[in-house]
Order: structure tokens, then C-alpha cells, then sequence
């Protein structure tokens, strides 16, 4: 029952890696706020400030959640729920924005 | 689950298991569905707030002038430095590193009072100016469902915020752990689902952020 050999798999991502990472986020939230209050960009605020904000989350699941290092498969188990997330947006979405405004005839 | 608790050296991994590998693999998946329940779950709030946002922008515009994003900054500077403590601590427990281990955690939940605190000063202002959602809305607005945004606002940053408690809740129990000599290089996986749960929280908030300081 007990496993006489180890097998130690388990990656350990190095504490540089960690500490870049690290400074990019910083580097990058600087950037957001930047972006959003200090310069003018118009209608181009919003989609730069996501852009940012996804190469974050990028950065934060491939390092610190270790997704880099992971399965296929729980990568891909972890994106089904993005996936679903953007379908249940554009079906929404489309949804409210082809609602055309009726009064009623009675 | 391991019955054997005061030695993390001689983890005895479940008899259905092929090894010890395989069943910290498996709990990893198992913390991985529950993540995608956790996109869902905040993720419908957001789709919500894109929604109403582009029937209503001015009322957004409105309502987002009332929060401070210097405030919003620093709560996202410190979950980023708790993700990197997150992180650390499961390093140094990797490492066989017990008491640098224990510090990290506690520097995450440390983190994690810091942005609640910050936190509560964001909320006790806007009570004070009576901005509370919904039917409970007291306060001036310029827009009629103005009390719609702070509708978003408390049920996006309360859900976000309860997960911060929770989460440092789940740390104080694995650092706790972790002082009792629980864990080490062969046996962490609680603390490696912890800490992918607080990274998910960090998560939610580096889009929070933006879109409810920056954006509008």
C-alpha cells in the first residue's frame, strides 16, 4: 500500500520565476491605471484596460496557479469554464441587443 | 485522506490510488472543477454588469465616481504581493523549508486583512453618503436607477470580499497544519488547493479593478 518509490514529479517552479512574475504584475497594474486615468484613449479605454487586465490573469494562472506545468487536461478543464463564461456573454448579449422596443396595440 | 498526520515523510496515499502522485493529481483536478464553478459564479455577475452597463452608461458613469481607485490600486497591489506569498509558501514547503513556509502564509493572510480593511473604509464611506443597493439606495443621484449600480457594486466586491475571508480562513487552517509538522515535500496538497483557491480570488480582483475603477 505504501509507495517504497517515490516518484517525485512534482515540479517546483524556481523563486525567480516567482519573483518576475511577481514584478510583471506590478509592472502591469501600473500600466492599467496609467492607461486609464493619465492618458485619454477614448473608446479604446476599455478594451486595452481588459487586455491588460488578461494578460494578468494570464500570467497569474500560468505561473503562480503552476498551469504551465500542469496536465492537458486541466488546462483544458480550467478553460471550459472561460468557454461557457463568453457563450452565456454573447448569447446575453445578443439577446438584449436585438430586442426591438414594442408598444402595445390594446 | 491522510490518517497519518504527524509525519509528512510517510504520507499514506488512499489504497485506490496507483501512487501518491496520482492522488495529489486527483485532488488537484477535483480544486480545478470547483475553479470553473467559481468563473461561472462570478463571471455571471460580470456579464450582468456588461449588460446593464451598455443600457445604461451614464447611470455607470455615475455610479463608478464614487469609488476611489487609489483605493482599488492598493487592494490590487497587495492581493498580487498574497498571490506571490501564496505561492512562496507552497514553494518553501516543496522545499522542505517548514518555517519560511509558515511565514509566507501568514504574510498572505496578512495581505488578506490589509485589503479588507481597505475595504472597509471603501464601504463605510459610501454608507455614510447613503450609496447602498437597491431599495436601500438613501443617497443623491443624478440618474433614476442609480441604486442598480451599487446593486453590482455590493453583491461583485461583497462576493469577492466573503471569498477573501474565506480564503484566509482556509490559510489559517493549512499554516495551522503546517506548524503541526503536517506537510512537507512528499504531502502538501492542501495547501496546493488553498493556494489555488486564493489565487482564484487574486484573479477575480485583476479584472475587478479595471472595470469597476478604471472603466466605469
Amino acid at each position: 500500500m505504501a509507495n517504497h518509490t517515490e516518484e517525485h514529479q512534482h515540479h517546483i517552479t524556481p523563486f525567480t520565476v516567482y519573483n518576475k512574475v511577481f514584478w510583471a504584475l506590478i509592472a502591469l497594474t501600473l500600466l492599467t491605471v496609467y492607461t486609464a486615468k493619465f492618458i485619454h484613449l477614448g473608446a479604446l479605454a476599455a478594451p486595452v484596460a481588459v487586455l491588460i487586465a488578461t494578460t494578468k490573469a494570464m500570467l497569474v494562472m500560468a505561473y503562480f496557479m503552476h498551469l504551465k506545468y500542469e496536465s492537458n487536461l486541466n488546462r483544458i478543464i480550467f478553460g471550459t469554464g472561460f468557454f461557457f463564461l463568453a457563450l452565456l456573454y454573447i448569447i446575453c448579449a445578443i439577446d438584449v441587443g436585438t430586442r426591438i422596443l414594442e408598444k402595445s396595440t390594446l | 485522506m491522510s490518517t497519518d498526520k504527524a509525519h509528512s515523510g510517510k504520507h499514506h496515499f488512499a489504497h485506490h490510488f496507483k501512487s501518491a502522485l496520482h492522488e495529489f493529481e486527483t485532488a488537484k483536478q477535483g480544486i480545478w472543477l470547483f475553479m470553473v464553478t467559481e468563473i461561472l459564479m462570478f463571471g455571471g455577475l460580470f456579464v450582468g454588469y456588461f449588460i446593464y452597463h451598455s443600457k445604461y452608461p451614464e447611470m455607470f458613469t455615475e455610479g463608478a465616481s464614487y469609488l476611489d481607485y487609489k483605493m482599488g490600486f492598493i487592494n490590487t497591489l497587495v492581493l498580487i504581493f498574497s498571490s506571490f506569498t501564496m505561492a512562496l509558501g507552497i514553494y518553501f514547503l516543496q522545499k522542505g523549508q517548514q518555517k519560511k513556509a509558515i511565514m509566507a502564509l501568514a504574510t498572505t493572510i496578512l495581505c488578506g486583512a490589509i485589503f479588507m480593511v481597505v475595504k472597509y473604509f471603501e464601504y463605510s464611506h459610501k454608507f455614510h453618503l447613503g450609496l447602498l443597493p437597491g431599495k436601500f439606495f438613501a443617497g443623491e443621484a443624478v440618474n433614476a436607477n442609480l441604486p442598480l449600480y451599487f446593486g453590482f457594486y455590493y453583491c461583485m466586491t461583497g462576493l469577492h470580499g466573503t471569498h477573501v475571508l474565506i480564503g484566509m480562513g482556509l490559510i489559517t487552517w493549512v499554516m495551522i497544519r503546517t506548524m503541526k509538522g503536517e506537510f512537507g515535500p512528499e504531502y502538501y496538497t492542501p495547501v496546493e488547493g488553498v493556494g489555488i483557491f486564493w489565487h482564484i480570488v487574486d484573479l477575480i480582483w485583476i479584472y475587478l479593478f479595471p472595470l469597476l475603477y478604471l472603466i466605469g
